[in-house]
């Protein structure tokens, strides 16, 4: 379950990068609004990464790295509750 | 009058951050992990903005808009990807690992970490020496670039060797006083007003060319500047776009100033908080900027020979006093980055050279005072480098992002690999570096593969080099292979 959510955040990660210049419009010169397409797209795509970056703080920060719950060798524990929103403060 | 007024300026932001760094003195506990790392103490903005300031102050002022005003605006992609996704993941990845394992373990450099990790001295000190090699150049091209300006605004009545001499004493005597500490607070007073000023500056320009669609449209009725609008030219590749994007976000990730503000977070919540900012932080500073310089090119400001953009179009259509303020807070900023390098370099030298190689034992305080010498001493001698300002060293400055970006991918891979070796992290280290060094000063060994950078190609290599010698060798007895995955956000 969690090496599964693991794989979805990396490959979220990857659109991101790869989508971050938008090859589709190469050469494109076309200007909306006073400013050219591609980079409206840029303004768009930095204000997602920043929705989609919040969610992954929100939902599942700590995959990959804290060790509770994210080993990797124990997947027969799907039941296991989050982590408590506290885990990793220091007291 | 716009003399006197720059000088004022400068001298006023001196004194404030003087000020700054007293009241960070007196809160200061006198070991070496507060004197680096603030005690690990810091909130969402300071730690986002020492962080954004240390590293992107006088390349958003100065570089960033030059190359934008002879190239075209397609830079603002290349950072977006840099700093707005690739870093931003990295401070996860990274960063947040980086942060859990210091708190767990005391760490305050990353050869520290490293070395403990694959119990090797010679490890730890490698990377602190490959980190120095980069380090100090780009330290000293920064008291370059002070001293010039400083030359250049007061019309030669400073020359060069004063500017950079004054600029250095200065800096010493801050960086000892105020530590980590003060130093991100007055990164934190600079972020602001970079950010600030720099929208300032572009409603103020704007205004008065008739706004952005005037702009625009004389950036596609101009001949040169016809071809800016559409993406992509000669010089922004595809290949060249990625390969900068990716060398220079890794290499961020490694430059020791950042690398150790990992550390310095004061919690989870920190992290989690700061890393959905930085996309906005970056579209908000940087497409102003860039804006601005490629729109100057289409009003045809014209710039003086060696002179920087924004300061030209500040001067054609903003009042004195305001660009005279941009540019006495750009240069601010320069020397405050440079506080940072210094800090950390410091660190880097007593911590993983000084004490594992030549003195062992030393206690707290004892630490503490040689963290402060080594700053006179790195500072001191990047100052005397920087009076000569000899090739070698001005090419290994220019070049130190991608050398940096050499180590991220060995790092990387130990963080996430067991079965890392010291043997395979080693060798990764050992031969991209060599690589990369290879491709900056020996001819056989080209700079550029069907487009790809050799710092790209770099990284590529260290990644097949760590991975295969790792597989192929066991690891030493005394590595402990578990820290890096074991009891890591427990509480």
């Amino acid at each position: 379950m969690r090496r599964l959510e693991l794989v979805g955040w990396i490959t979220v990660a990857v659109v991101l990068s790869g989508l971050a210049v938008p090859w589709f419009l190469w050469g494109s010169s076309t200007v909306v609004a006073d400013l050219p397409l591609w980079l409206w797209w840029h303004i768009g795509w930095m204000g997602l990464a920043a929705i989609v970056f919040h969610l992954f703080a929100q939902r599942a920060w700590g995959i990959g790295i804290e060790t509770e719950s994210t080993d990797s060798s124990d997947e027969h524990g799907p039941d296991r509750s989050p982590r408590s929103a506290s885990g990793g403060e220091r007291p | 009058m716009s003399l006197t007024l720059q000088l004022g300026i400068i001298v006023g932001y001196l004194l404030l951050a003087l000020a700054v760094g007293l009241v960070a003195y007196r809160l200061t506990d006198r070991t070496a992990e507060d004197f680096y790392l603030a005690s690990r103490t810091f909130g969402t903005i300071v730690l986002l903005f020492t962080t954004f300031a240390t590293l992107l102050s006088a390349f958003t002022f100065f570089a960033g808009p030059n190359i934008a005003y002879q190239q075209g605006p397609e830079w603002i992609l290349v950072m977006g990807l840099m700093d707005g996704i690739i870093f931003a993941i990295l401070w996860y990845v990274i960063g947040y690992k980086q942060w859990l394992l210091g708190r767990e373990y005391g760490y305050v450099t990353l050869g520290e970490m490293l070395g403990d990790r694959f119990a090797s001295r010679r490890l730890r000190g490698l990377v602190a020496g490959v980190s120095l090699l980069w380090l100090f150049p780009y330290v000293m091209l920064q008291q370059v670039g002070a001293g010039t300006a400083l030359q250049a605004l007061t019309e030669g009545a400073v020359p060069y060797a004063a500017g950079a001499g004054l600029i250095t004493a200065f800096m010493i005597l801050y960086v000892v006083v105020a530590g980590m500490r003060g130093i991100a607070w007055t990164d934190t007073l600079q972020g602001v007003f970079m950010l600030v000023t720099t929208w300032v500056a572009l409603l103020w320009v704007l205004a008065a060319v008739g706004g952005p669609g005037a702009a625009t449209s004389a950036l596609a009725e101009n001949d040169a500047t016809a071809a800016f609008l559409s993406l992509g030219s000669a010089y922004y590749t595809p290949q060249w776009m990625l390969s900068t994007a990716i060398t220079i976000g890794f290499g961020v990730a490694m430059f020791p100033q950042v690398n150790q503000r990992f550390f310095t977070a004061g919690s989870r919540t920190v992290f989690k908080r700061s890393f959905a900012l930085w996309p906005i932080l970056c579209v908000l500073l940087f497409v102003p900027s860039f804006m601005l310089g490629v729109w100057a090119r289409g009003l045809e400001v014209t710039i003086p020979a060696g002179e920087n953009v924004l300061p030209a179009v500040l001067a054609e259509y903003t009042p004195i006093w305001f660009a005279a303020l941009v540019i006495a807070g750009a240069m601010a900023a320069m020397m405050s980055s440079s506080d940072s390098m210094l800090l950390s370099g410091s660190s880097y030298f007593t911590r993983d050279l000084y004490r594992p190689f030549i003195e062992r034992d030393v206690t707290d305080r004892r630490e503490d005072l040689l963290a402060r010498i080594g700053v006179v001493v790195f500072a001191t001698a990047a100052f005397g480098a920087s009076l000569f300002n000899p090739a070698t060293l001005f090419e290994l400055g220019d070049a130190a992002f991608s050398g940096f970006a050499q180590l991220a991918l060995p790092v990387l891979i130990a963080l996430y690999w067991r079965k890392t070796t010291r043997a395979g992290i080693t060798a990764g280290i050992a031969v991209s570096q060599a690589f990369y060094l290879s491709s900056l000063f020996l001819a056989v060994v080209p700079g550029s593969y069907a487009g790809w950078t050799a710092g790209m190609v770099g990284m590529g290599l260290g990644l097949v080099v760590t991975v295969v010698v790792s597989l192929v060798t066991t690891p030493a007895a005394e590595e402990r292979r578990a820290i890096y995955f074991e009891g890591l956000g427990a509480d």
